[in-house]
């Protein structure tokens, strides 16, 4: 945990000191109206940098509030994955071929392989609930979801 | 008494057939979302505000509301039964009532909690009644400065009050601050922070953040504790729910004890958690045998519930009034108002009174309908939590991307919201606080707009925050809750000098 807190500190300090650098592009200084563009996130950065700095010497010295365990917990890791591979592969496929059938394979695959339901359950679910909320949602509220290559090329 | 009649037009609005299913469809699905792990009040709120688009803006803020209602009801339930707080406020009341269901009292103890949240939210809805025209009144007089001072506060008063790390609270309400000013800038009109991308020029929308950063993160911390949810099975019959009701009435002076704390606290950001753990910590103090609590006493759910529920309803009341939200959940709905073309605000009270009666208005009838839906359906409510983890996770997932996606009509923001999930799992971790955060995204705008014109009032003089004697009093206020982190060690080692021993 204290390597993840150090870590983290840093990433925030790095991110603080780009958009410290990216503000100083917009003038920070008094304009023609008033403080200008980059004078709200250029002080917003330095003041995360000034925290960030100091969580880092506390944690570095050892006083940081947080717990002496890892950030994620031992078999913790897998689990994780599980959900968040597949979940990164049903974005990237809806990129592709459009949300709901992405959803439906996602949810299909997700429940025959973590859950490992019976096949009828899982046709039944992940075929069910992506019809049920393109009803709800491209029919019903008119809110069309991403349709993909499909949209392109069959108009739905 | 105008508010009378004000309310009286409210309830004609709030009452209307259309408004009243909305009500309770609002109050159905937030309960849903309540005993659902990963989705909370306000990512729930954040999820259905694209359906609201195509509503008026009155019945839309009537499902919201509603939902958030619910969803307070839901956590009572995975709280008492599952020993799964699904808010932090539902934390204290996992104290006693999970040890009443695990000795079967499962149905007293919900029956408990739903009366005493109902109880609680009729208490601060009373005050809300009568506060928010005065308090809307007053806040006419405000300027920018005054309204900077009270956003200040707000700010200051998570950082005084949160109870985490003040140094990592800061970091995250600037990194709030700094993803709104991503994109364009509302002054200059400018683009700004976007690297040269195209991607960074909408700039972050908070629905989405709200979605990643609550649901997303929140199921990767579930499925890392692996978390099976074996519960105890509620037995909730009429002739129970009315023993219990029966022994409520001798307990009043904790259900006034603990409205009043929630009342108070819920005005202050970030105030339903404290309000609800300082509730069963009176509670206790004052009870005659305190040595019972958190074995499973009716009295240890009653308080924190009352508190809680007290507090998420008075929260909203800042929020009608000043437009600074009190808690996420009213932050996503202050967006929702700006999204629906709405100043939040004081002139709201003047511009739109049906929108802010009828509002009103359906906090009773909202509160009324939740506590007998979910008394009425408790079994049904629970049995979600027996659905298999591998069939919810992805729904859950799958709603969630539905929703960041609507905001926009942008794949981008699905992309967002995972990243948003990775990051509010580190921060959960980490000690960061993510409701400032949320907070600061949401009002970003408005805070660095009312700093500017602030400072171009002043010609560039900061001693514009002590100009008015309002502004000044919440400048001194904030910056007094800013330092109290690093005296309050102080003070209470004095203080346990003198008496001795530690208090609470």
């Amino acid at each position: 945990m204290r390597k993840a807190d150090i870590g983290f500190a840093v990433i925030l300090l790095g991110l603080a000191v780009l958009v410290a650098w990216e503000s100083l592009q917009l003038d920070i200084g008094w304009g023609f109206n008033g403080p200008q563009g980059g004078f709200f996130p250029f002080w917003l950065a330095i003041g995360v940098a000034i925290c960030c700095l100091i969580i880092l010497v506390q944690a570095l010295g050892g006083t940081s509030s947080t717990l002496r365990q890892p950030l994620v917990r031992p078999g913790g890791w897998t689990p994780i994955l599980k959900v968040a591979v597949p979940a990164t592969a049903m974005v990237a496929l809806t990129e592709m071929i459009g949300l709901y059938p992405a959803a439906a394979l996602y949810i299909g695959f997700y429940m025959r392989w973590i859950g490992k339901h019976r096949w009828l359950l899982v046709l039944a679910i992940s075929v069910g609930v992506p019809m049920c909320s393109y009803i709800i949602f491209d029919k019903w509220f008119l809110i069309p979801m991403p349709k993909g290559w499909w949209g392109a090329h069959l108009r739905l | 008494m105008d508010a009378f009649a004000n309310l009286l037009m409210g309830f004609q609005i709030a009452l209307s057939p259309y408004n009243l299913m909305i009500a309770t469809l609002g109050i159905v699905l937030g309960t849903i979302i309540g005993v659902l792990p990963g989705l909370g009040g306000a990512n729930g709120v954040a999820i259905l505000l694209p359906v609201t688009f195509v509503m008026s803006p009155t019945s839309a803020i009537i499902l919201l509301s509603c939902l958030y209602w619910g969803a307070l009801f839901g956590g009572a339930i995975t709280s008492i039964l599952f020993n799964i707080p699904g808010e932090p406020w539902s934390v204290a009341t996992t104290f006693d009532g999970h040890p009443m269901a695990k000795q079967g009292l499962g149905g007293q103890a919900l029956t408990a909690a739903f009366t005493s949240s109902f109880i609680g939210a009729a208490f601060a809805i009373i005050l809300v009644t009568f506060f928010a025209p005065l308090i809307a009144e007053f806040s006419l007089k405000f300027g920018p400065p005054e309204f900077l001072g009270i956003q200040l506060l707000t700010f200051s008063a998570f950082i005084g009050l949160g109870g985490g790390s003040p140094l990592k609270t800061i970091a995250a309400t600037l990194l709030g601050f700094l993803l709104a000013t991503v994109g364009m800038d509302i002054v200059s009109g400018q683009l700004r922070l976007t690297f040269g991308t195209v991607e960074l020029m909408r700039g972050f929308n908070f629905v989405v953040a709200v979605i990643g950063l609550f649901g997303i993160g929140e199921i990767l911390l579930t499925v890392e504790e692996g978390l099976e949810f074996r519960g105890a099975k509620p037995q909730v019959r009429w002739r129970l729910i009315l023993e219990t009701l029966g022994e409520l009435p001798q307990y009043w002076k904790t259900f006034v004890r603990s409205a009043l704390i929630g009342a108070w606290m819920g005005i202050k950001p970030g105030g339903a958690t404290p309000a609800s753990f300082m509730s069963y910590g009176i509670a206790k103090k004052f009870s005659k045998t305190p040595e019972k609590f958190g074995t499973g006493v009716l009295e240890g759910v009653l308080a924190p519930e009352t508190a809680a529920h007290a507090a998420g309803v008075s929260a909203l009341l800042p929020m009608i009034t000043l437009g600074i939200p009190g808690s996420p959940t009213a932050a996503v709905m202050l967006g929702g108002l700006l999204i629906w073309g709405l100043q939040p605000g004081p002139m709201l009270f003047q511009e739109r009174p049906d929108f802010v009666w009828g509002l009103i208005a359906s906090m009773y009838t909202g509160n009324v309908i939740g506590v007998l839906i979910v008394l009425l359906f408790v079994p049904a409510f629970a049995a979600i939590l027996r659905l298999p983890f591998a069939i919810l996770i992805p729904l859950i997932i799958y709603v969630c991307a539905i929703g960041a996606y609507a905001v926009n009509n942008s794949i981008m923001d699905i992309w967002y919201m995972l990243i948003f999930g990775l990051a509010g799992y580190v921060f959960k971790k980490l000690d960061y606080p993510i409701a400032p955060l949320v907070l600061a995204l949401v009002l970003g705008d408005m805070t660095e707009s009312a700093l500017r014109q602030s400072l171009i009032m002043s010609q560039g003089s900061p001693m514009i925050f002590f100009s008015s004697p309002i502004a000044a009093v919440l400048a001194i206020l904030s910056i007094w809750l800013l330092v109290s982190p690093i005296l309050h060690p102080l003070i209470r080692k004095a203080w346990e000098r003198t008496r001795g021993r530690g208090y609470m």
